[in-house]
C-alpha cells in the first residue's frame, strides 16, 4: 500500500448526513470480483441527478470529499472505499463515519478525517470561499490546512500508522503466530468445526 | 473477587490472543462465515501474497447474495463468475461451501444458527454487516469489511479497539401481534441509525428473554442499524434449548461441559455499563418506516410526519429529502399507501417463525390483485420445514410466489431487484435510497404486517383485514 503522509488537493462538498455504502455503491456494482476499477459505480444512481455535485465539471480532478454527518454507514461493502479511491479521492471529511466503514478506508489507504460538525460548515464555506484552491492533510502532524484556516484532526494509532508506513496489517498479525498457537491451544474442545 | 464486568467484556477478554497498552487488542475468531459476495478479493489477497487460510475448518461459505430464487440457473454471466468464483476458492483452500441447490444453502445469518455452529461464547466474523445476529445465542459477532475477511482468513485473528458497552433495557410486556422487529425499529427510532456508534448493545429485561431464539435473531440482526458493532443476549433455557441435537452442538460429555459454561455467561450484578437506553414496550404498536433509514419510523397507525417539526437542522434536511425520495406528504395516513410488492424474507425475518406468522395472516385469504408478494425462505432448511408444515400451501393458495433462499431483493443484488418507483412492503432491514432498486421505495415492516399488506394491497395491521 503506498504511503500517505501529506496530501494536497482539491475538495469537493457533498453536503449529506447520513450517506450509506449503499449510496456510494449499489449492489449490483457489488457483483464484480476484482478491487479496482470502480470509478463507474461510485454514487451511480445519485449520479443519475441533475446537477449531482460529483458530476459537475468542477468537481472533476477532486481527491478530498466533504460530506455531512456520519459517512459510509449500512453495508459493509469494501466496494465503497474502492470506489472512492478509483474516483480519485484519498480524503474524506465528515462528523463521524460508520465503524466498518473507517477501518475498510484505513485498510485501503483512505483517511477517514474526522471533524465536529459545526467545522464541516466552516470548511464548506473555504470551499466554496477559494474554488480551485487545494487543501492540505497533513498526517504526519494531524492538520488540515486550507486559504490560511487550519483544522486539528485525530486518527486512531493503527490507522495512522497503517497509512503512514504503508503496514501490512496481516503481516503484522502473521508475526503473532506463536501467540495465537498458544490461543488456539486453550480454546474448550467442545467448540465446533465446520464438516 | 474480580470486578463484576459486562458479558460483552467477559467474551471480549475470552478471545484476546494478545493485549499490549495502548494498541488495539488481538482477537481470536472462532467462526468465520463468508459468501460469494465479499469473499473474492479477500482470496485474491491470500493468493498474490503465497498465504494459507490457517484454519479452514472453521469458516463456512454459503452462496447467498447473488443467487436466483426462481431457478438454480445462474443467468447473468457477471453473478455467475461471482459464484463460481466462491466455489473455486472454496475447493483451493480446503473451505466448506453450500452451494446452490445444496440441502443446507441459504443466508449466511440464517444457516450458521440452524446448524448450531453459532454458540454462547463464540466470536463469530462475517464480511457482513448484520453478523451480529449471531449475538442472540450470547456469541461477540460483528461484520468486518473484505481486507479484514482476508486476514480472518490468513491468521483467524483481528486487530481490534475495545468497544464501549451499551444496555437496551426492554421493560413491560408485549402487546399482542407486535414482536421482534417493532422492539428493535424502536430502539433504532429512538437512538437513531448513529446511536450505538462504537458499542456493543446487550438486550435485556423480561420482553427480551420471552423471544424465541429467532426472534432473539431478528432483535440482533439490526444491531448495525443504530450502528453498532455487536448486539447481544445472554444465552438461557431457550438458548440451550434451540441448541441441544442440532448437527454440531457438542454431544454427552461435551454438552455438559458447555451448557455448564454457557450458563456462566450473563453480565455479573453490579457490572456497569458505558450507557443505557430503557425501552418500555407495553404501549409499543406495529411500526413502518416512512423514509430513507431505518431510524425514520412511526407506528403504522399514525401519519407521515412533518420535517418541520425535527429540531435538529440536519435531520429536518435528511427527512426533506425523504419525503422526496419517497414520495409522500406530511400528514398521510401510512394505512392509505398503496403497496406493489410485498418481500418477505432476508435473514431478519425469513426464519421458519417469522413464515409461520405470515402465513397465519394469510390462511384463507387473496394477495391484493395490485399487488405482488415474494416469499423467499432464509434457508433450504427453512423452506424444507415451511413445506412440512404446508405454508407453502397457504402462500400459494394466496397468490404469492414461493422461491428458493437467498438474499433477494433485500438488497436488490439479483434479477429479483424491483425496477421503477415501485413501493415495497419489506420484512428486510434497510430502507435506503435505491437497495431494492434504482427509485425504489421501501417500507420495512414485520412478517404480520407483510401478511397483511399483501391482502389489503395497503399497508395493514393483521386486525385491518379480518
Ligand atoms: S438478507 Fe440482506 S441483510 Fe441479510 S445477509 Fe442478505 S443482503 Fe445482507
Amino acid at each position: 500500500m503506498k504511503n500517505f503522509e501529506i496530501h494536497s488537493g482539491r475538495a469537493v462538498v457533498l453536503a449529506r448526513d447520513d450517506i450509506d455504502t449503499d449510496q456510494i455503491v449499489p449492489a449490483e456494482f457489488c457483483r464484480r470480483v476484482v478491487k479496482s476499477g470502480y470509478a463507474d459505480a461510485l454514487f451511480a444512481n445519485w449520479r443519475k441527478e441533475p446537477g449531482f455535485v460529483l458530476g459537475r465539471p468542477e468537481s472533476q480532478g477532486a481527491s478530498v470529499l466533504v460530506a455531512g454527518r456520519d459517512f459510509g454507514i449500512g453495508s459493509s461493502r469494501e466496494h465503497a472505499v474502492w470506489a472512492l479511491k478509483d474516483g480519485g479521492f484519498r480524503v474524506v471529511v465528515a462528523a463521524g463515519f460508520g465503524d466498518i466503514f473507517r477501518r475498510n478506508a484505513l485498510n485501503n489507504g483512505l483517511l477517514p478525517l474526522d471533524l465536529p460538525y459545526a467545522e464541516l460548515g466552516r470548511l464548506a464555506g473555504q470551499v466554496a470561499a477559494h474554488p480551485g484552491l487545494e487543501v492540505v492533510v497533513d498526517l504526519r502532524d494531524c492538520t488540515l490546512r486550507l486559504g490560511g484556516k487550519t483544522w486539528q484532526f485525530e486518527v486512531e494509532e493503527r490507522g495512522r500508522r497503517m497509512l503512514l508506513h504503508g503496514e501490512d496489517a496481516i503481516e503484522a498479525v502473521l508475526r503473532q503466530g506463536d501467540l495465537i498457537s498458544a490461543h488456539e491451544a486453550r480454546r474448550p474442545a467442545w467448540l465446533p468445526t465446520v464438516g | 473477587m474480580s470486578r463484576p464486568t459486562t458479558l460483552a467484556d467477559k467474551l471480549w477478554d475470552a478471545h484476546v490472543v494478545h493485549a499490549q497498552d495502548g494498541e488495539p487488542d488481538l482477537l481470536y475468531v472462532d467462526l468465520h462465515l463468508t459468501h460469494e459476495a465479499t469473499s473474492p478479493q479477500a482470496f485474491d489477497g491470500l493468493r498474490l501474497a503465497g498465504r494459507t487460510v490457517r484454519r479452514p475448518e472453521l469458516t463456512l461459505a454459503v452462496e447467498d447474495h447473488n443467487v436466483p430464487t426462481a431457478s438454480q440457473e445462474i443467468a447473468d454471466p457477471v453473478s455467475r463468475l461471482q459464484v463460481e468464483t466462491l466455489r473455486t476458492n472454496c475447493a483451493e483452500y480446503g473451505v466448506e461451501l453450500y452451494r446452490l441447490g445444496h440441502a443446507r444453502q441459504g443466508i449466511v445469518h440464517v444457516v450458521g444458527p440452524q446448524l448450531g455452529l453459532v454458540q454462547p461464547g463464540m466470536t463469530v466474523v462475517c464480511g457482513d454487516s448484520h453478523t451480529a445476529t449471531h449475538g442472540a445465542f450470547g456469541a461477540l459477532a460483528f461484520g468486518v469489511g473484505t481486507s479484514d475477511v482476508e486476514q480472518v482468513l490468513a491468521t483467524q485473528c483481528l486487530t481490534l479497539e475495545r468497544p464501549r458497552t451499551m444496555a437496551v433495557e426492554f421493560t413491560g410486556a408485549l402487546p399482542p401481534e407486535v414482536g421482534a422487529k417493532d422492539m428493535i425499529l424502536a430502539l433504532i427510532g429512538a437512538i437513531g441509525v448513529n446511536g450505538a456508534r462504537g458499542h456493543m448493545i446487550e438486550y435485556r429485561g423480561e420482553p427480551v428473554e420471552a423471544l424465541s431464539m429467532e426472534g432473539r435473531m431478528t432483535l440482533c440482526n439490526m444491531s448495525i442499524e443504530a450502528g453498532a458493532k455487536v448486539g447481544l443476549i445472554a444465552p438461557d433455557r431457550t438458548t440451550i434449548d434451540y441448541l441441544a441435537g442440532r448437527p454440531h452442538t457438542p454431544t454427552g460429555s461435551a454438552w455438559q461441559q458447555a451448557t455448564a459454561y454457557w450458563q456462566t455467561l450473563r453480565t455479573d450484578r453490579g457490572a456497569t455499563f458505558d450507557r443505557t437506553v430503557t425501552i418500555d414496550v407495553s404501549h409499543l404498536t406495529p411500526l413502518v418506516t416512512w423514509g430513507t433509514n431505518p431510524s425514520q419510523v412511526v407506528p403504522l397507525s399514525g401519519v407521515v410526519p412533518a420535517p418541520d417539526d425535527l429540531a435538529d437542522p440536519g435531520e429536518r434536511a435528511a427527512a426533506r429529502r425523504a419525503l422526496e425520495y419517497m414520495d409522500l406528504t406530511p400528514g398521510t395516513e401510512l394505512r392509505s399507501l398503496p403497496i406493489d410488492v410485498v418481500f418477505l424474507g432476508s435473514c431478519t425475518n425469513g426464519r421458519i417463525e417469522d413464515l409461520r406468522a405470515a402465513a397465519a395472516v394469510l390462511d384463507g385469504r387473496t394477495v391484493h390483485e395490485n399487488t405482488r408478494m415474494l416469499v423467499v425462505p432464509g434457508s433450504m432448511t427453512v423452506r424444507a420445514e415451511a413445506e412440512q408444515e404446508g405454508l407453502h400451501e397457504v402462500f400459494l393458495a394466496a397468490g404469492a410466489e414461493w422461491r428458493l433462499p437467498g438474499c433477494s431483493i433485500c438488497l436488490g443484488m439479483n434479477e429479483d431487484r424491483l425496477t421503477g418507483a415501485q413501493r415495497c412492503a419489506s420484512t428486510s432491514n434497510r430502507n435506503f435510497e435505491g437497495r431494492q432498486g434504482d427509485g425504489v421505495r421501501t417500507h420495512l415492516v414485520s412478517p404480520q404486517v407483510a401478511a397483511a399488506t399483501a391482502v389489503a394491497g395497503r399497508l395493514a395491521v393483521p386486525a385491518d383485514i379480518r
